[in-house]
């Protein structure tokens, strides 16, 4: 029997010629990832193992993002203990603030994952870079921790689900909407335990942006991964990024699915994910005319160029709407100054936006844009649980940078078709 | 080895937000992370951390756990005193947590159904078999992988990375 792409590529960093779903194994990591919430937990751990060493300086990264620029004392003390940590083990791939991205955002920028790599992070989005034809996955602090010190992790093999994407999706139809959109068809486990591996005609209209963003939101349905074959698009990105060598896999023909969804994309929506679970999805036009408070377009989801440019293209030369905040967090140091200089970042400001250094932020109710009670954001991240933004009875909503910007303007979930 | 206890029942979904909200995670002590686990259960009848007790259980429907990856969850469940979860599903990484860290996990569908918020529970887990003494039924959930049994007899996978690395 056939493997899918996320199985051959773990047979080939287990040491094995084939594996199956279900089957437990022992992998060799590629990268291990952490960040100033997971890594002080895995430092605790690590040193409880007794080996003095990381596996190897040049295959962990530590990327302080989530309450950085440090928020408050006690994160303070957490950047703190992660930089010594860092320092004393001579992590090649550790990021200061002024250096830092968003976690997802940076590490393909600083072109350290490429196809064919197996990953972990512990940050449950490092499923991101299954964008790039890697098997990558989020862990906890104890898997960081003796991924560091041994360079494996242990799995089970996961089965998998075929997202068969067809045609061409219209222009305010971004890799979010197709997202939001299976995610809403197939629920928040719908793909519990197993790959979403994306496959069809459809990918060769999907910028690199759009698939990180799909990618990004496979644990949104539970899914350990998500990934994409490898093609022009991906190898141009990894030679503009990366020194690293590629290495392609493909799903054999007669792999094995659970599930097979055929999906043509030319019919997708706009579409919003109400609170407060991801799969509570509606087209725009469901759900237009919901009045909201704040805006934030951003995080390892859409803090990418590609969404900058989304969202200034409709905010160039209009004002947001009055009592609206609208925050802006370019993914990483590099994305904001390419805002800068093509001309984003004034768009923004003049159109009445903040325009923040990178950081995870507000997305997970960190700072930066904290709701009060009965408040109401609609947010280009990636979770709208009860209190996600900030005060247990806020309301979150998910949403494209598209769609996010338009409704910055008029102050109500808004059709970016309809802002002239 | 055995865990009883009263029940705190949930629902659907209960995240890790839900479970540890992020505004809490400047800090990674147990202690202090219990002091707020599931914080934001705000459906919930019954508040957690003013009721619960040692050896207590949760039991959830399905996807317990789903979202971040913070290993505060399980963490902040564990040091409340919590002695076992049981759910119909869990979400991947709470479940790999749960079991790196030694915070013992059952998959049961007829016990997540049929128990009920205050419940007694008595749980086995050399045979899987559920007891909900409050109502008198026994359920059985799915056994562990030997795999897995494995880390748990060892206290978990640092233990069991010190024996593979010849450290212990």
């Amino acid at each position: 029997m056939g493997m899918t792409m996320t199985q051959k590529i773990l047979a080939a960093h287990a040491g094995l010629e084939s594996v199956k779903a279900g089957q437990l194994i022992e992998a060799n990591l590629d990268l291990v990832l952490g960040n100033d919430v997971t890594t002080p937990v895995a430092i605790t751990e690590f040193n409880k193992i007794g080996v003095n060493k990381v596996f190897d300086k040049n295959k962990v990264a530590i990327v302080p993002d989530h309450f950085t620029p440090n928020k408050d004392i006690k994160s303070a003390e957490h950047c703190k203990c992660v930089r010594e940590f860092a320092n004393e083990k001579e992590i090649e791939n550790y990021f200061e603030v002024g250096q830092m991205g968003i976690e997802h955002c940076l590490i393909p920028e600083a072109g350290l994952a490429v196809p064919g790599d197996v990953i972990i992070g512990a940050d449950s989005h490092t499923c991101t870079y299954g964008a790039l034809g890697a098997f990558s996955t989020g862990v906890g602090s104890t898997d960081m921790a003796v991924g560091m010190a041994r360079g494996v992790a242990w799995f089970k093999v996961p089965s998998a689900l075929k997202f068969v994407l067809k045609n061409k999706p219209a222009k305010f139809v971004s890799g979010k909407d197709i997202i939001l959109h299976i995610i809403g068809m197939i629920g928040v486990d719908g793909a519990l335990y197993k790959s979403m591996e994306f496959v069809g005609d459809g990918i060769k209209y999907l910028s690199m942006d759009d698939r990180f963003t799909i990618a990004n939101m496979a644990i949104e349905a539970g899914g350990k991964n998500g990934i994409f074959p490898v093609d022009e698009k991906t190898l141009e990105y990894v030679k503009e990024h990366s020194k690293k060598t590629p290495v392609v896999f493909e799903a054999d023909d007669d792999a094995e699915y659970d599930e097979v969804y055929e999906i043509d994309l030319a019919t997708l929506r706009s579409t919003v994910a109400f609170p407060h679970l991801p799969e509570n999805t509606k087209t725009i036009d469901e759900a237009k005319g919901v009045k909201i408070d704040q805006v934030v377009i951003g995080s390892c989801t859409n803090g990418r160029i590609g969404d900058m440019r989304a969202a200034a293209e409709i905010l160039k030369g209009k004002k947001i709407a009055p009592n609206m905040r609208a925050i802006i967090l370019p993914g990483t140091q590099k994305i904001w100054l390419e805002c800068v200089e093509e001309g984003l970042a004034k768009i923004f400001v003049e159109a009445g936006c903040v325009f923040s250094t990178p950081t995870c932020g507000p997305c997970l109710g960190g700072h930066m844009g904290i709701l009060a009670k009965g408040e109401r954001s609609l947010s280009t991240t990636n979770r709208n649980f009860i209190g996600r933004m900030g005060h247990p009875e806020s309301e979150v909503y998910l949403c494209s940078p598209a769609v996010a910007a338009a409704s910055a303007i008029t102050g109500e979930i808004t059709d970016p078709e309809d802002i002239k | 080895m055995n865990a009883c206890g009263k029940v705190f029942k949930y629902g659907d979904n209960i995240d890790t937000d839900v479970i540890i909200p992020a505004r809490y995670l400047n800090s990674s002590d147990p202690k202090e992370l219990a002091k707020h686990c599931m914080e934001d259960a705000i459906h919930s009848s019954v508040n957690f951390v003013e009721n619960v007790k040692n050896g207590d259980i949760i039991v959830a429907e399905k996807n317990f756990g789903c979202g971040s990856s913070r290993e505060h969850a399980p963490i902040a469940i564990k040091a409340s005193g919590i002695s076992c979860v049981i759910a119909k599903t869990f979400a991947r990484i709470f479940y790999r947590n749960a079991i790196n860290i030694g915070l013992p996990i059952l998959e049961c569908e007829e016990a997540a159904e049929k128990i009920e918020m205050g419940d007694e529970v008595e749980v086995d887990f050399s045979t899987g078999v559920i007891t909900n003494k409050t109502k008198n039924e026994t359920y059985q959930a799915e056994p562990f992988p030997e795999f897995m049994q494995e880390m748990f007899k060892v206290g978990g996978l640092i233990e069991q990375t010190k024996v593979k690395l010849g450290l212990k």
